[in-house]
């Protein structure tokens, strides 16, 4: 039996109400941009942590993660537009009459665009996870596509490559990062969990795993199904949070942003994807100095490089596969144990002095 | 349709077809001797294609001086990225190698984008190789003649490099055979830079011949013919150069005779790669020409 | 003498290759019974066949009196059959513990619900498969490296710790594919030790496949020999030892 499991379950109520507080406090007195900031950073530490899911933990390399993004994006949005909107917005060919009239509360709405992603989900998984690595890449590179060239044809549902605008704004810290902390402890439970050691195993030794009775294929299908459904959920808050989306949001590069977050944090490590999804963000909106014209003391000014950024981003993935393979966090959690061994409070009587 | 522009989409998907071989090879060649699908492939086309925009316009040189000087260098390129980001991750597991062909290819076109712009420039065609030809009542560019018979003479000198020249041989061994063709005394570096060699210098010249043929570059015009030339490659048999010509031929067939027909589903047009693409992952991985591996237990 | 795996006829094709042809053998309740032949002989490929990561060209496989011809890994484990690998296939990356915990785990005893809300089911069952894992370990002497990774482990406990995994799925036949490969005559001894204890222990039936011949004739009780996906000799250790056409196999040329 755990000694110190009491000393544990104290530290973690410790922290959520410190990090509640925090919250409040952010809401309170950080600025427009910087909580804006921070919401985003939200955004990418769910894409993080559910894009990890289906390749740290289980070992799939999907590339379709900005395709559910995009169809939970447009779910929400079409879902919670107010039908003054619809009607404005929709101008080339107005919206599909059975949406014309719908406008949900933001819950439901962010509720169904994980149920629809979840579906996209199980329907693509079906055929994809029957593939090996490279091959599995590519094609949900290409259903990701697909997604995106469909969004941007049916006009009446999606008002084509315009893209949709006026989606209600929700500014407050509370929703991003609630969701974001809700959807780490659930991710954490699965994973420590029945099927996280079917997860793990499936990615190590696939054969091994079958033979010793992990049906293989309904443990991939469930984890990439969740993580669909979780990248449904962030769509639906990036569109909450941007008030405007268009299909070429959700390019590749979106998920190419999410891996480099992945690779960062450490493939197999939720603590991780938390750690460089925040770290990403910031350096991202740091960067854009570079983009913009720099004032040297006064004397001269260096001229921005637009899309230095990409570039540097870029290079940055390349060092890190190359040389830095692990990532910040390797396979590790951050836990308790490891705290408190630092802090040398014993584990048990056994060894004498105990907390 | 009538028979004029029935021939006329005809003559487009030779062309199509042509250049999507061309590309594909490499693809196919690259992935049969390293198992990576080199995402960086399809960037070298659009690297060719500027080196030759620069050569024209701004050093104002002769086309052909400046056709010379884009493959020397994207093979050049092409090689260099293989022994920089791909060589030190050839015991690591796969998904390293793919996530750092993804890192080089993002890295070409945004370097593409920052040093030469995101807006799309018109490429200065050469009058000696561009002109129209009129027969018969229809009308088309010199190009949809020359880029199929410069495929055709390519893909002949390819095919008897890899069948009767040593190198060839040796290429295909250690396609074949990783392991035992380095015990065999085969430098196995050289061997996958000199496939490199070749599919870069394959994919510089497609890139010349589609600017040719659509004179408009931009950094991210290899990125689509990147992942249809792909999916070519699979659907004739990943690893099989025949398989290669094959897939890309059929597809710029398919492509262009699909929006011929039905023009209303031009907007999909590059969905249909894609849909391609996944039935044949699921019903015949192997391809038109390939085999079917079994992961020994 | 109940059998409690049988194949009938069983034939192996890959493309034009014929790796095993009409084999049929028997395998009887509580025996330990060898598999032997030559390199390339084909009884990896009968072990994939029985344990369903290939399925048979022709032929029936049967279990405990069930046709399991062609059913995959994961259901034939479920239904008592488990096997090692030739070529260790350890959860690399994970600890001791979690190998023989995965093993544990299929037969779930909690829903996905429960761990998401961590209800005392959830407590219950995770703790029981905990308890149940450090027994196994403590049987194969691997209790007190439990939280080391696999990988890390040397040759000898990695083949170790690929048994107790097999044994966690709780089994009535166990197959282990070259359990000696790589083992110093020491080492083989003890095997040979640990293979009729887990048998007596657990009330196994034991079918391996093996190249040390003192492991095969140690502790055998039958033995099949397979030559190009054929059998050709079939008996006790004895018989096998002085059978002309076994010997011919191995020596690949006439004797005497």
């Amino acid at each position: 039996m755990d000694e110190r499991k009491n000393i544990k379950t104290t530290l973690t109520l410790v922290s959520l109400v410190l990090l509640a507080g925090i919250l409040y406090w952010g809401q309170n007195n950080l600025s427009t941009f910087q909580i804006r900031i921070l919401n985003l950073a939200a955004i990418f530490v769910i894409l993080g942590v559910s894009m990890n899911l289906v390749i740290g933990f289980t070992g799939m390399f999907s590339l379709g993660h900005s395709g559910f993004m995009c169809i939970g994006a447009y779910t929400a949005a079409i879902l919670t537009m107010s039908p003054e909107s619809k009607e404005l917005i929709y101008f080339m060919e107005p919206i599909v009459p059975f949406l014309a009239h719908v406008e949900w509360p933001i819950f439901a709405a962010v509720i169904m665009a994980a149920l629809i992603s979840a579906l996209f989900g199980f329907l693509i998984g079906f055929p994809a996870l029957r593939l090996r690595d490279d091959y599995l890449a590519i094609a949900t590179l290409g259903f990701a596509e697909i997604i995106r060239i469909i969004v941007t044809n049916t006009i009446t549902i999606t008002n084509g490559s315009l893209g949709l605008k006026n989606i209600p704004s929700i500014k407050s810290m509370w929703v991003y990062w609630g969701c974001a902390i809700l959807i780490i402890i659930i991710l954490k439970r699965i994973i420590n969990s029945s099927w996280g050691y079917a997860f793990k195993a499936v990615r190590d030794n696939e054969i091994a795993a079958e033979a010793m009775g992990i049906n293989v294929f309904h443990a991939k299908l469930l984890s990439f199904t969740i993580g669909s459904a979780i990248a449904g959920i962030a769509g639906a808050l990036m569109g909450f949070l941007i008030t405007s989306i268009d299909p070429t949001m959700f390019r590749f590069l979106f998920t190419y942003q999410i891996l480099l977050i992945v690779v960062l944090g450490g493939m197999g490590s939720l603590t991780g994807s938390v750690i460089a999804g925040v770290f990403i963000t910031i350096i991202m909106e740091w960067l854009r100095v570079v983009e913009q014209d720099m004032n040297v003391f006064g004397l001269l000014t260096i001229p921005g490089l637009p899309g230095m950024r990409m570039v540097i981003f870029s290079i940055g993935l390349l060092m890190i596969i190359l040389f830095y393979r692990q990532g910040i966090m390797g396979t590790r959690e951050f836990n308790w144990d490891w705290l408190l061994d630092k802090l040398k409070i014993r584990r048990g009587s056994k060894r004498g002095v105990s907390l | 349709m009538s028979m004029d522009v029935l021939l006329q989409n005809l003559a487009n998907s030779i062309t199509l077809g042509s250049l999507y071989a061309l590309i594909a090879i490499g693809y196919t060649m690259v992935y049969g001797i390293i198992r990576l699908i080199n995402f960086a492939h399809a960037d070298l086309l659009m690297v060719a294609a500027y080196i030759v925009f620069y050569g024209i316009l701004v050093f104002s040189l002769p086309w052909w001086a400046s056709f010379a000087i884009a493959i020397v260098l994207t093979t050049l390129l092409g090689v260099t990225i293989e022994k920089l980001a791909y060589r030190p991750l050839r015991n690591a597991p796969r998904i390293s190698a793919l996530i750092s062909a993804i890192g080089v290819s993002f890295l070409l076109e945004n370097v593409g984008i920052v040093t030469i712009g995101a807006t799309p420039k018109p490429f200065p065609r050469p009058s000696e190789l561009v002109w129209n030809i009129h027969a018969g009542g229809i009308s088309f560019l010199s190009t949809t003649i020359i880029i199929p018979v410069v495929t055709v003479i390519l893909l002949i000198a390819v095919t008897f490099m890899v069948k009767k020249t040593k190198i060839g041989v040796a290429m295909r061994a250690v396609s074949r055979d990783f392991e035992a063709s380095s015990l065999m005394a085969v430098d196995v570096n050289k061997i996958i830079s000199a496939t490199f060699a070749v599919g870069s210098g394959l994919a510089a010249v497609g890139g010349i011949l589609w600017s040719l043929q659509y004179p408009q570059v931009d950094p991210l015009m290899g990125v689509f013919p990147g992942l249809k030339c792909f999916i070519a490659a699979v659907m004739g048999g990943i690893g099989s150069i025949p398989g290669a010509m094959i897939g890309g031929f059929i597809l710029g067939f398919v492509e262009v005779m699909l929006v011929g027909f039905f023009p209303g589903v031009s907007g999909y047009r590059d969905a249909f790669a894609f849909v391609i693409l996944i039935l044949i992952l699921l019903f015949r991985p192997g391809g038109i020409l390939g085999e079917n591996v079994v992961e020994k237990v | 003498m109940s059998n409690v795996l049988h194949t009938d006829n069983i034939t192996m094709q890959f493309g034009g290759l014929k790796a095993v042809s009409d084999l049929s053998l028997e395998i009887n309740q509580g025996g330990i019974i060898g598999l032997i032949g030559p390199n390339g002989a084909g009884k990896t490929t009968v072990f994939n066949m029985i344990t369903g990561v290939y399925t048979p060209t022709s032929g029936k496989v049967i279990f405990n009196d069930q046709d399991i011809t062609g059913l995959k890994p994961d259901r034939i484990t479920a239904l008592g059959i488990a096997r090692t690998f030739q070529n260790i296939r350890l959860f690399n990356d994970l600890s001791v513990l979690d190998n023989v915990k995965i093993a544990l785990h299929t037969d779930v005893p909690y829903s996905l619900s429960a761990s998401v809300l961590r209800l005392p089911s959830f407590f219950r069952g995770e703790e029981k498969i905990h308890q149940q894992a450090l027994e196994y370990l403590k049987i194969f002497g691997l209790d007190t490296i439990k939280d080391e990774i696999a990988s890390s482990l040397p040759y000898g406990e990695q083949r170790r710790l690929e048994i107790a995994r097999a044994l966690a799925t709780r089994p009535t036949l166990l197959i282990l594919d070259e359990p000696a490969a790589g083992m110093n005559p020491n080492e083989t001894k003890e095997l040979m030790e640990l293979i009729n204890w887990i048998r007596d222990e657990f009330n196994l039936t034991i079918l391996l496949i093996e190249h040390d011949m003192s492991l095969v004739m140690g502790v055998c009780e039958r033995i099949y020999v397979l030559d190009y996906g054929q059998i050709i000799a079939e008996g006790i250790p004895e018989e096998i030892r002085n059978n002309k056409r076994v010997i011919e196999a191995y020596l690949g040329e006439e004797v005497g």
